[in-house]
Parts: structure tokens; C-alpha cells; sequence
């Protein structure tokens, strides 16, 4: 049979054409913040490599990441108060809003449909329509007989469509249900601890747990158990040891549970401290190299990875969950400021921000697979976030 | 003519930094102090340090929180880290402003 000439060059441009746009999912992608540019830089953890920049997102030291339930859109928390939706498909900024004057983080609703920013200034938290951006809920973090206004921290999503955070001045943990509508029903816990500075929620949604840098100890909330109220736990941890000076706040993710222990920070020490996650009970502390920022356990929890503040901050150590021991000690540069595990672990992402550097460790041999020049990296975020309780 | 003992005493002191380590301090200023203060000095945890801010504060009362911290809060004392000359640099830095 004889095929006609335009026949054959419709076919012959209808296959060139279609190989010029692959298509590609976002599972296996993720965000690097270069924190001194307004820039964030779109990766893929299959091959490692840099996909995209985007450009113009403000004040980003200190910025943080959550991703949409499909896995397709960034959630950018400036400190500047920006919130930005990144399509990371086309790398292109799909919204951006000023919302506050200062701002430490967000969530992302157990239904993706809202997304929350915790702010400084004003202190409180914001509620946003996570498609549009459009203001949901205001709620001021107001405290005391005054009405003082508190900065607000550690602020997770949980099941049950409620936000949960930390009210830094006030000592006080809210819980805000967006279950029955917009308007939240706010839930508070007063007296919980002094100068909460962060929080994180279990991996199953059922403690939120407040660190306290103005007292030993930490403050726990069973949200299955309202009725019990905020309970302190370890607040004994110190005695016997000298407090240093705290050059950096030390960070708590649900990344920081096994299926048996916690593993946190020690406020003011070179410490991890290993906790029953049943009794709530300090079991152990592990003596590292500096005093923990992050604290992290791999995917399997066979291990925990933890960086360390100001001055020694060029290091990572990795412990050993079974022996609680440092099984490792690593150099990945200037001023280690974040890592990330792929999603089943078999590579950890380091951030060194002065090193100017991103390096992928593979987690059994701890050997570097690759370093990839990036302009001052902080925080490194995976989209397999998007389906974790808290991140 | 007089100066005032403390601006003299300041920029004799100010030659004695090299450039590297007055690079160094910039850095140290904007990311580690930026930590806690945001990294345009326009506050986080920590409050404002931009010249507008600490305009009507004494310089004493800057160095003596610098290098001792301020206890009830997150401050921490730097004068194991800063030498006394680097601690006033950085005031002489914050005072006049850092460009970003």
C-alpha cells in the first residue's frame, strides 16, 4: 500500500511533537529554600538533580514548606510574612500574598483545603483557602487580663480538621476545629509551660508535644484525651547538668519518633534525650557533638540523623536506635542547616548553607553520592510531605 | 578638639579588625544573630536591630547584652564567642546600619 506524503509527515510530526512534552509526576520531587535570594530550587531525588529555580519569594531565611494533597503545588512560608503557591510542575508562582509582618511556618488541613501560617507579628494564625488564597479565618493569639498578643509556634495540622500551636508568650497550647465550618471553635490550654518554642505532632496524629525554653521539661496533649489537659513531662531532664548559652533554638518535627521512643532535643545541652513513647518517661540521653536544631529519624527508624546549632554547626552525627550510640560523624560543610530523607530512606539531603552546598548521603554507607551547588540552602522539603500528619 | 573617649576609643579599636573578620562578623550578624532577629535584623524571636530600632538605646546597654544575654529569655551571653573590640564593631555596625 502506498502512503501518501502528508500522511506520512502528519504522522512523523504527530511523534516528534509528543516526545517534546513528557509528562512527569511529582512524587519524586521536592523544594530547597536558598535562603538569602528570594529563590527556591525545584529538585527530583530519582537522578538528583536541580529541575527549575523560581525567583521573587521575599524574605525566605527561615522559610518553610507544605505541599497540596495532589502533590502539585508549594506552599511557601516567608518570614516576611509571604505566602506563596509554587506550581512545581511549571515552576511558575501560581499565587503569592503578604499576610502578616512576620512569620515562622504553616500547615496544611488534614483535607488540604486549608492552609494556616503562624505569625509573629501580629501574633496569631491566619487561615487561607488553599486553592485561592483567600482569607478564611483571622485569629489573634490573645492572652491575659490585657489581652496581650503572643507570637505563635508550632503549628500543625491534625486529624479532624484542627489546627494545633503554641502561643510562645502566653504559654499556652489552642486547638482551632475547622470541622464544622469556617469559623473555627478555638479550644485553649493555659499554663502549660514557659516560653513554648516549638511543637510537633505524633505521626498518628495523637500527641502534640510543646518544647519549653523557659523550663525544663516539655508539655504533652493527647488529643484523643482532651479531658486530661497538658501534661509535663520530663521536667527533670536537666538536673545535674549545666545549661550553656542556646545560640539556636533547637526544632521539633513528628520526623523525631520510632515506633518505641522519642528522640528530642536537650534545651542548652549536648544532648538527645530518648524517651518511652508509651510512659512519656526519659529512658536515656545520648551525649552528641553540639546541641541539637534537628533531630531525625530515618524512614524505618533504624536510625536518627541530628545537626547541631551555632558554633558547631559544620557537623551531623548519626545514632543507632537499637544501641543508642553514635554510629557516625559527618562533615557535610559550613553551617549544616537542614536535612531530608527521600521517602523510603535510602538517601538523606544535607543543607550546608556557608559550604554553599546540597549533599546526598546514602544512609547504609553514609558515603556522599553527589553535592549540588546551591546559593546559601536552608530548608529542604520533599512532596511526599504532603501525605504526613504534621508536615 | 576632644572626641568623646567611647567614638575614639571605638574607631582605634575598629582598625584592629581585619577586613576577613569584619566579614566574618557581617556574616555572624546577619545568619547566626539572624537566627533569632530575622536576617534583615527586623526581628523574629528576638527583637528589631535595625538603626531605627535601637536608635534611642545606649550603647552600654547594647554591648552589656551582647556580651552578657539577658536571662529570662532566649539572649544568650557572646562573650565567649566575641571578643570585647568585636562586640563594639558590631554595635558601631548596627548602629549606622548593614547593608544587605
Amino acid at each position: 500500500m502506498k502512503i501518501p506524503v502528508n500522511t506520512l509527515f502528519a504522522i512523523f510530526l504527530l511523534v516528534f511533537l509528543s516526545g517534546c512534552h513528557t509528562l512527569r509526576g511529582t512524587g519524586d520531587m521536592g523544594v530547597v529554600i536558598e535562603r538569602a535570594t528570594g529563590s527556591v530550587q525545584i529538585i527530583e531525588t530519582t537522578q538528583q538533580t536541580k529541575l527549575n529555580q523560581v525567583d521573587g519569594l521575599g524574605d525566605l531565611s527561615h522559610a518553610s514548606i507544605v505541599f497540596s494533597r495532589d502533590e502539585r503545588f508549594a506552599y511557601v512560608f516567608g518570614r516576611d510574612g509571604g505566602l506563596t503557591k509554587i506550581d512545581l510542575l511549571t515552576a511558575k508562582i501560581d499565587k503569592r500574598i503578604i499576610q502578616s509582618g512576620n512569620s515562622i511556618g504553616g500547615a496544611i488541613s488534614q483535607d488540604g483545603k486549608l492552609v494556616a501560617v503562624s505569625n509573629y507579628t501580629p501574633g496569631g494564625v491566619k487561615v487561607f483557602d488553599a486553592e485561592t488564597l483567600q482569607l478564611v479565618a483571622d485569629i489573634p493569639a490573645l492572652y491575659g487580663e490585657d489581652k496581650q498578643q503572643s507570637k505563635v509556634v508550632g503549628l500543625v495540622d491534625a486529624p479532624g480538621q484542627k489546627f494545633v500551636f503554641s502561643l510562645y508568650d502566653a504559654g499556652e497550647i489552642w486547638i482551632a476545629d475547622f470541622s464544622q465550618g469556617d469559623a473555627p471553635d478555638v479550644t485553649r490550654f493555659k499554663g502549660i509551660g514557659k516560653q513554648p518554642y516549638d511543637g510537633l505532632i505524633t505521626p498518628d496524629g495523637r500527641y502534640y508535644i510543646a518544647g519549653l525554653f523557659g523550663e525544663d521539661g516539655l508539655a504533652l496533649l493527647d488529643l484523643w484525651h482532651l479531658e486530661k489537659g497538658v501534661k509535663s513531662i520530663l521536667n527533670d531532664y536537666g538536673r545535674g547538668s549545666k545549661k550553656m548559652p542556646v545560640y539556636k533554638m533547637p526544632h521539633l518535627e513528628g520526623w523525631a519518633m520510632t515506633e518505641d521512643y522519642a528522640f528530642l532535643p536537650a534545651v542548652g545541652r549536648n544532648e538527645v534525650l530518648v524517651v518511652d513513647r508509651r510512659s512519656w518517661k526519659q529512658l536515656a540521653s545520648i551525649p552528641v557533638h553540639g546541641q541539637p536544631v534537628f533531630v531525625m529519624a530515618r524512614p524505618d527508624g533504624r536510625q536518627v540523623w541530628v545537626n547541631f546549632a551555632f558554633p558547631r554547626n559544620d557537623t551531623v552525627q548519626v545514632l543507632d536506635t537499637e544501641t543508642l550510640q553514635v554510629a557516625e560523624t559527618l562533615k557535610p560543610g559550613k553551617a549544616v542547616l537542614h536535612m531530608e530523607f527521600t521517602p523510603r530512606g535510602e538517601h538523606v539531603w544535607i543543607s550546608a548553607r556557608d559550604a554553599g552546598k546540597v549533599t546526598v548521603y546514602d544512609t547504609e554507607s553514609f558515603k556522599a553520592i553527589t553535592t549540588m551547588p546551591m546559593n546559601k540552602p536552608s530548608g529542604i522539603f520533599f512532596t511526599s510531605r504532603a501525605h504526613r500528619t504534621g508536615l | 578638639m576632644l572626641l568623646s573617649h567611647s567614638v575614639y576609643a571605638t574607631q582605634a579599636l575598629s582598625a584592629m579588625l581585619s577586613e576577613q573578620r569584619r566579614a566574618e562578623l557581617r556574616d555572624l550578624l546577619l545568619q547566626d544573630c539572624g537566627s533569632c532577629h530575622g536576617m534583615t535584623l527586623k526581628g523574629g524571636l528576638g527583637p528589631a536591630l535595625t538603626p531605627e530600632a535601637l536608635k534611642d538605646k545606649p550603647r552600654e546597654f547594647i554591648e552589656l547584652t551582647i556580651r552578657e544575654g539577658r536571662s529570662g529569655t532566649p539572649m544568650p551571653p557572646w562573650k565567649g564567642i566575641l571578643s570585647q573590640d568585636e562586640i563594639r564593631w558590631l554595635v558601631d555596625t548596627l548602629y549606622t546600619g548593614i547593608k544587605q
